[in-house]
């Protein structure tokens, strides 16, 4: 008992703030399942922060899977690759996650092609021979992104021509968001990847230090972990106190090292560079395998889905295919969401594709869906309590409504990191990150025309 | 078929948490201390409180209905806080009119008029009780005794609080000790047996509902224990100095309303500071104004002053105890 009170002691958290909304891990316990190769792919050309990748293929052409379809047309960009082998049948706009039309490239699957059907297989290559520069190719030649969602291609973390000296390497396991449990399975089912994963970015960094850092609501990929660690002194678990937004990278590197990014500043800045688990295994593929990234785990679930559970899915497959794959849309469906239940965004209709940032697809029924009218702010001032940046979201979407942008700008409107806790948690049901959001944009056009 | 799927911006799941639902909290926070006030005042205690309640209720639905012609709002379960709140703040043989005139300066004066709750800037419920002890300091000092299991209106017998005894007792020379013997002991403050407002008679009533507020989450500890203790060490370096002249510092925090007014009129979330460094300064000021009040001004008991001067305050210390911002090295302005 009283040991079990001293691990809950040794947790480490972030500070300030938080909130701890309620898990719905629904599909942590059952393994990761192989999805049918979709008939058509839809693959658009920006997945990833950054210049869109340039079409490469025309209509018609035939092309192989892992072939390069879009090449990246700059050091912020990222290489794409065909996911199945088929023809190419359109390049169009559609929709995609963010409710925009962007360009995308359209494939049909080659149903006659055996290499569609072929279940890979990969033995564990534990011996690391590229030199820290081909690493580095290899990354940027197999279009590796960050899978975490914000999908900043991973090479220009890595690319450390800022003479800062980064000391730590962070790998970002937390999965802080309810429901999603991609990262959890990921790191259950592919540990001693994972951590040859860790070896080989330690190796292209020349760092030292590595640390995994896991919410304690994942005891058993905690456990795994730390076995798999054993054959590295160098690499840590971290178990960090279930706390949402744990897994947001400045909370992250404050938690698990104590060191704070300075405002508008990068993790860099204090020496750290995070990756989430999920780049990490697509790094080890890519370096030790050559798989270019045409692949992700995505969790598929809700309250009401019939078989709730996370797939190996090839990046464009519209999300359609994964909802009939779990028994179809439910009853009452009122919102499908692209990502976790505090950060996705709601989508529209079921033909977007999944892209490399797509970590999980949440169905929500009729009464989580709607939102309740908003009241008057009664000053309770839960959101204060609960922003992990230390803002005071009521006064910023005040100052919002009114229109004094520069006013909030003053009030650090751009360090919000969107977690929503805010909106989370007001008992007035106020929506505060809407309007800081668009407050944000707002100053973010106000501060570029100054300079 | 209208398109049955919502597009709305993250988050897409809510804390469950009301504003109404805090509102209820409170409601059965103050269950205890009612009962304990019917038990000690009899059917009298039942009358004030329905007649506060239902004037507060029923003038935020006129002034809304027919002067603001804005949105009803009875529901959120506001006024009906302020009502009981108003009542336990009263001692029970209060003129019924009386009542009514109190609720009115509370809806009307201290909430509506600001622009409705969130707005205030005062706690409805003191305002109304210090306009009526402003106006009718005859009545509103008259304590009946606690007629203790009596079901007829008690209006006869009344007498002094405790901090009154003490107050007008040292005023005539007399000291602590022969002081000691006219009012009620410690534990008999503690339970509740004595005179004095409504609601603020048993400390440990008040206390199982600021427990209850807590483990809600509805309140936190900073402001009602901050300002107990601030209370506490100030009656306290006094009474050492000169136990004669001073009453000692449980006496202070057992009676003249400071349980009532640390744990539910001074947390009152509208009128209190948003972030805990603030709230800490909000109730180390209530707890000094009110000994500054006790101790050498014209009113016994000075919780109520206390509490409505430091809201004052609130917006200043608002703005100037902001939480810390993360990776903002400089620090704010005066911390
Ligand atoms: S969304 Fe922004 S303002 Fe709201 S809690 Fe998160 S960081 Fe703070
Ligand atoms: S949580 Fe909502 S009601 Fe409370 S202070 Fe913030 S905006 Fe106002």
């Amino acid at each position: 008992m009283l040991n079990l009170k001293t691990q809950k002691l040794m947790l480490k958290t972030f500070p300030k703030g938080g909130i701890h909304p309620a898990e719905n891990k629904i599909t942590s316990s059952n393994d990761i399942k192989r999805m049918s190769i979709p008939k058509v792919v839809y693959v658009p050309v920006s997945q990833h922060i950054g210049i869109p990748s340039e079409i490469i293929v025309d209509r018609k052409d035939k092309v192989e899977i892992g072939q390069i379809i879009a090449k990246s047309s700059g050091f912020v960009s990222s290489n794409i690759h065909s996911p199945v082998a088929g023809t190419v049948t359109k390049l169009d706009k559609i929709i995609d996650s963010s409710g925009y039309k962007k360009q995308c490239i359209v494939i049909r699957t080659d149903p006659k092609n055996e290499s569609n059907f072929k279940i890979p297989e990969f033995p564990l290559v534990k011996e690391i021979t590229l030199s820290q520069k081909d690493i580095l190719q290899h990354i940027i030649d197999h279009g590796i992104v960050g899978l975490g969602g914000a999908t900043f291609p991973s090479h220009v973390k890595l690319d450390m021509k800022h003479d800062k000296h980064v000391d730590c390497l962070l790998i970002n396991g937390v999965e802080c968001e309810p429901y999603l449990t991609a990262d959890h399975r990921l790191m259950l089912e592919k540990a001693d990847e994972i951590i040859i994963g860790i070896q080989i970015l330690m190796q292209a960094l020349h760092i030292e230090k590595a640390v995994i850092g896991i919410e304690n609501n994942k005891k058993d990929a905690i456990e795994v972990l730390k076995k798999a660690t054993l054959v590295d002194d160098r690499i840590k678990v971290a178990a960090l106190k279930v706390k949402y937004p744990q897994g947001s990278e400045k909370q992250l590197i404050k938690a698990i090292l104590k060191r704070e990014v300075p405002k508008g500043g990068l993790p860099m800045d204090v020496g750290v560079i995070v990756h989430n688990v999920g780049t990490i295994f697509a790094i080890y593929q890519a370096v030790q395998h050559n798989q270019p990234l045409i692949e992700r785990v995505v969790t598929v679930t809700g309250k009401t889905v019939e078989s709730a559970s996370n797939f190996w899915v090839k990046i464009g497959t519209p999300i359609k295919d994964l909802i009939e794959e779990v028994g179809g849309l439910p009853e009452g469906t009122r919102k499908i969401v692209n990502g976790g239940p505090m950060m996705g965004k709601a989508i529209k209709n079921t033909d977007v594709p999944i892209t490399k940032g797509t970590s999980g697809i949440l169905v929500i029924s009729e009464e989580e869906a709607s939102r309740q009218e908003a009241k008057n702010c009664i000053r309770c001032g839960q959101c204060v309590f609960v922003c992990p940046m230390g803002l005071e979201p009521h006064l910023l979407m005040n100052l919002t409504e009114k229109g004094l942008y520069e006013r909030a700008g003053n009030e650090d409107i751009m360090t919000c990191i969107e977690c929503g806790s805010c909106s989370y948690v007001c008992p007035s049901h106020r929506p505060l990150l809407d309007y800081i959001r668009f407050g944000k944009s707002i100053v973010k056009n106000l501060n570029t025309t100054k300079n | 078929m209208a398109d049955p799927i919502i597009i709305s911006a993250s988050p897409h799941i809510h804390s469950n948490k009301t504003s109404k639902k805090l509102m209820y909290d409170v409601l059965y926070a103050l269950i205890p201390a009612f009962l304990v006030s019917i038990y000690v005042f009899g059917i009298s205690a039942l009358i004030l409180t329905s007649v506060a309640v239902i004037s507060c209720i029923l003038f935020e639905f006129l002034i809304q209905k027919f002067l603001l012609k804005t949105e009803i709002t009875i529901t959120d379960g506001s006024a009906l806080i302020t009502g009981i709140l108003l009542a336990f703040n009263l001692p029970s043989n209060l003129p019924i009119w009386m009542i009514i005139v109190g609720s009115l300066i509370a809806i009307g004066v201290a909430k509506l008029s600001f622009g409705g709750l969130g707005y205030n800037i005062f706690n409805p419920a003191l305002v109304g009780r210090v306009f009526l002890l402003v106006s009718f300091p005859v009545q509103m000092t008259s304590w009946p005794t606690a007629v203790v299991n009596n079901t007829t209106i008690v209006d006869a017998v009344t007498g002094a609080t405790p901090l009154g005894i003490i107050k007008e007792g040292l005023m005539y020379g007399e000291t602590m000790t022969t002081l000691s013997s006219k009012f009620p002991s410690t534990m008999e403050l503690f339970l509740g047996i004595t005179g004095g407002s409504v609601g603020e008679m048993s400390a440990l009533a008040l206390l199982l509902g600021g427990v209850f507020l807590i483990a809600r989450k509805v309140i936190t500890w900073h402001i009602p224990i901050t300002m107990l203790v601030t209370m506490a060490v100030f009656t306290g370096i006094f009474w050492l100095v000169n136990p004669e002249q001073y009453a000692d510092p449980l006496i202070h925090i057992l009676s003249g309303g400071a349980i009532l007014g640390a744990f539910y009129m001074a947390t009152d979330l509208v009128t209190s500071p948003m972030t805990k460094k603030g709230m800490i300064i909000f109730a180390i000021g209530i707890g000094i104004i009110t000994v500054v009040i006790r101790l050498f001004g014209a009113y016994p008991e000075g919780v109520s002053f206390a509490i409505l001067i430091m809201n004052a305050f609130v917006p200043l210390i608002n703005t100037y105890f902001k939480p810390r911002r993360f990776g903002n090295k400089i620090k704010s302005k005066i911390m």
